[in-house]
């Protein structure tokens, strides 16, 4: 393409911001001919891996934020200095990621104008009163960030802390609406509202914002947003503990690691609940979209999924495992450790088993069918939604177990509360296994996946009683020992990498399978993509792009992190530089 | 090697292992292409073709397999639809209209709502709304003829008669181009007829037309205005002997301007 044409569909693109007439069409019809093209450059590559990028970055800032603002309240309510260090330290990493953000989302822009300009065209005239919004709250968020980063050591002391706090509550409403005004131009993709047809706006841009899958996208994202920043955060603490030099390096960079994959593990265990709303409203708002992607050409991705999901959770528990070293009274709890290992690899596979096996022809008369005569069972979702259950029930063991490791209760009912958590724990899963085996393989198909709701109550209820039980029974519980911060194993601290680097990979997975659910329309059967690209591309496909995404975003992290510390440190200059009496 | 160079080969081990394990661990899946509007040839077609090509959109652009099949459970199952179509309309959740089985399979299509069947329903709704989309909009958006052959398809794999007739043209539906509010409005009569293409059915004074629909030549003789106009709305409400219903498109009372509509009933009120 000739760069006087690039300008004038930039500009053409840009000017539809002021023509709502141009709506009055409806959804433009296209032809391939319709997308410009640029020599060299894949259009639909080249938006996939800015949008990927934008969005992890952006996850990561706001994320960041969000766990900021609880470890200084914490902190304030503790009177401890170290979580205030702490706090600071991980918004200085996310201030450089911040520029990156808005960068990456500068070339989106740029590339959807470039490339797609019909589609942006269309998109700005429904939304463009929120994204005067969004231009305004960027502003805020960027002011908010600034004073709350570099007011940090100013605003200390008993009113001018809680003014600083008050800034980054502030700041994580700001961020969030954000996130949610970009999720309802993603989602009015997905599922358009106040839209005809044909593609005509209503003008009611509230409602167009308000689509079916905006909430359960707003929900998913800010849960998985949380997890995905304390897993970078770990990650990075984990590089910073393996290079430490000396022994107050580690131990401050094992609290930070640890206290990050604490966030990260909170953040994971209510994440698959978000995960199941979503996944209702989809087939809610179509049953044919809802098959496609349960069911349909992108049902393997779901053992891609499994895989991912296996390594998080496994990394998560191992990570807990290991650092059950930093305590003397762990040696109590080791034994347990192989159980726990045992029942969460075990409801990893059962996730893992694909309901339809790759054959051959032989082996598929051999079978009888497509489904293994015992396997296939474990195959189907009511089988899936029973071992994640139980998974995240086991990683919430580990987690108590971990708790408790150097700590001896003194309450007088210790015998009682175990029983009662051993009890609750077991009815727990009882119930979650006897509700996805009746309504999964004695019910109608329709109603395979009912049981969801009611398991994921009882999980939640359970990990809720079970805290609160174990809070009230250690409370003001006997120390075996001071904890030994640092002293972990180097191999834990690459538990915490994985997480980091499967998080990454995982959502980049995911937004490629939400954004492929549309298929062959720019909007859900109201605008069709007439362009070259308008196919859904295969698992391997997708997965090679994304991990070159991940790839590009692991050596943009590396960079903030590199000039996040560069920018700590002073070289001495002398004499380099003209004495203040030898310049006159 | 120092911990960074340590981290770094770490990372990338790992994020190789999940492209590997992507490219070489599940089956990669050809997704079909977005359907292509097939050319239909329907004045040469046979029934046994017509038949073929109603399979075609059952399988195909259809998507009807998605939920229709025996695995997923989430459809009935639509083997047996063209035999039992005529006990629906007597069935009292019955909503529709149809007064034929051959009716009935056009509004399940169409009207998916005007009789669920047990079981199959939206959630929460007693089955009184079905899941299934209007085949004749959304992402299937079939046409007048492929809708047809739809229900071809369907009375010969239930093995019953095959009632549909093959129409004359594909009346294809879901075009956003012949919206009225994106066209300029004819100034007469004749334009509506040109624009419309009438005469493609129908003889009109000196236009010469074809046989499908009656002759128009001298209907002002035996029709009067309010005739034409329910004529033009609701073609389906009164069929002279020797034609077909449901050859007609029944959408003009949305294509035409209500100008356009009333220039039209005068103007064949007149033609005595």
């Amino acid at each position: 393409m000739k760069p006087d044409r690039v300008l004038l569909v930039v500009l053409a693109a840009v000017a539809a911001l002021a023509v709502p007439e141009a709506l009055a069409a409806g959804a433009p019809v296209l032809t391939e001919a319709d997308y410009p093209r640029l020599a060299g450059v894949n259009s639909r590559i080249a938006v996939w891996l800015a949008a990927q990028l934008h969005l992890w970055f952006a996850a990561f800032v706001l994320a960041v934020p969000i766990f900021v603002f609880i470890i200084e309240a914490i902190g304030m309510a503790r009177r401890d200095e170290r979580y205030d260090r702490l706090a600071y330290e991980f918004i200085k990493v996310s201030i450089t990621a911040y520029s990156l953000t808005a960068i990456l989302g500068g070339l989106l822009l740029f590339l959807l104008v470039l490339l797609y300009p019909h589609l942006f065209q269309y998109l700005a005239g429904i939304f463009r009163p929120s994204m005067a919004w969004y231009a305004v709250l960027f502003f805020a968020e960027s002011a908010l960030l600034y004073v709350y980063y570099y007011g940090w050591h100013w605003l200390q002391g008993e009113f001018r802390k809680w003014v600083h706090l008050t800034l980054g509550l502030l700041l994580n409403a700001v961020g969030t609406t954000l996130m949610f005004l970009a999720n309802a131009w993603v989602t009015f993709m997905m599922s358009p509202a106040a839209v005809d047809p044909a593609g005509v706006f209503s003008g009611d841009t509230w409602a167009a914002i308000h689509n079916a899958l905006w909430n359960p996208v707003n929900l998913h994202r800010v849960v998985a947003n949380v997890a995905f920043g304390g897993s970078i955060v770990g990650a990075y603490a984990a590089y910073r503990f393996l290079s430490a030099t000396s022994a107050e390096e580690k131990a401050h960079y094992d609290w930070m690691g640890y206290t990050a994959n604490f966030i990260a593990i909170a953040a994971l265990l209510p994440l698959p609940f978000a995960g199941y709303w979503l996944t209702a409203e989809i087939y809610a708002y179509s049953q044919q979209m809802g098959i496609t992607l349960m069911g349909g050409i992108f049902a393997w991705l779901f053992i891609i999924q499994a895989v991912l999901i296996g390594a998080l959770f496994l990394s998560a528990n191992y990570y807990l495992w290991c650092g059950m070293g930093r305590s003397d009274g762990a040696a109590r709890y080791y034994r347990f450790v192989k159980y726990l290992a045992i029942v969460i690899v075990g409801a990893f596979l059962v996730w893992f088993t694909p309901h339809t096996l790759v054959l051959t022809n032989e082996e598929l008369k051999a079978l009888g069918g497509p489904y293994h005569k015992y396997l296939g069972a474990l195959g189907l979702m009511p089988a899936k939604n029973i071992a994640v259950n139980i998974m995240i029930l086991f990683t919430t063991l580990s987690f108590l177990m971990y708790r408790r490791a150097n700590r001896v209760p003194v309450v007088g009912w210790v015998g009682a509360g175990n029983a009662a958590l051993a009890a609750l724990f077991a009815a727990g899963v009882v119930n979650i296994a006897a509700l996805g085996i009746y309504h999964g393989y004695f019910t109608n198909t329709v109603y395979k996946v009912a049981s969801s709701i009611p398991q994921v109550l009882t999980t939640l209820s359970i990990i809720v009683a079970a805290v609160v039980i174990d809070s009230l029974m250690y409370r003001g519980a006997r120390e075996v020992a001071p904890l030994r911060w640092g002293r972990v194993p180097d191999r834990a601290q690459y538990a915490l990498i994985l997480l980091a680097v499967a998080f990454t990979w995982l959502m980049g997975l995911m937004g490629y399978i939400r954004s492929s659910l549309r298929q062959h329309w720019h909007v859900t059967n109201v605008f069709r993509d007439a362009s070259a690209d308008a196919f859904t591309p295969t698992l391997g496909h997708a997965a090679n792009v994304v991990s070159a995404g991940a790839l590009i975003f692991m050596a943009l992290v590396v960079f903030v992190f590199w000039v996040s510390r560069v920018s700590s440190r002073h070289t001495d200059a002398a004499g380099y530089w003209k004495k203040a009496g030898a310049a006159a | 090697m120092n911990a960074f160079a340590r981290v770094i080969v770490f990372g990338l081990a790992v994020i190789a292992f999940f492209a590997g394990f992507s490219n070489f661990g599940v089956p990669q899946v050809e997704p079909a292409p977005p359907p292509k509007e097939e050319k239909l040839a329907l004045g040469q077609m046979t029934m046994a073709e017509f038949v073929a090509l109603g399979k075609r959109v059952f399988e195909g652009k259809g998507t009807c397999t998605l939920c229709h099949n025996p695995v997923g459970g989430r459809a009935p199952l639509l083997d047996r639809v063209g035999a039992v179509a005529a006990e629906r309309l007597k069935d009292p959740r019955y909503k529709g209209e149809a007064k034929t089985a051959e009716d009935y399979l056009y509004e399940s299509l169409v009207k998916p709502s005007a009789y669920v069947v047990a079981g199959f329903g939206k959630a929460g709704t007693q089955d009184a709304e079905s899941p299934m989309p209007e085949v004749s909009g959304g992402s299937t958006r079939l046409s007048e003829a492929e809708i047809r052959a739809l229900i071809a398809f369907l009375q010969d794999w239930s093995g019953v008669e095959v009632t549909v007739q093959i129409p004359a043209d594909t009346g294809e539906a879901g075009k956003a181009e012949e919206k009225p509010s994106q066209r300029s409005p004819a100034k007469d009569a004749p334009e509506v007829i040109a624009q419309f293409g009438c005469i493609a059915c129908h003889k009109i004074g000196a236009m010469a037309g074809g046989p499908i629909g009656p002759d128009l030549s001298g209907i002002g003789k035996i029709r009067d205005a309010a005739y034409l106009r329910r004529a033009i709305l609701d073609p389906d409400a009164d069929i002279p002997k020797g034609y077909q219903r449901k050859v007609m498109p029944a959408n003009y009372g949305e294509q035409l301007y209500a100008k356009e509509l009333e220039m039209l009933v005068a103007y064949l009120a007149a033609l005595k």
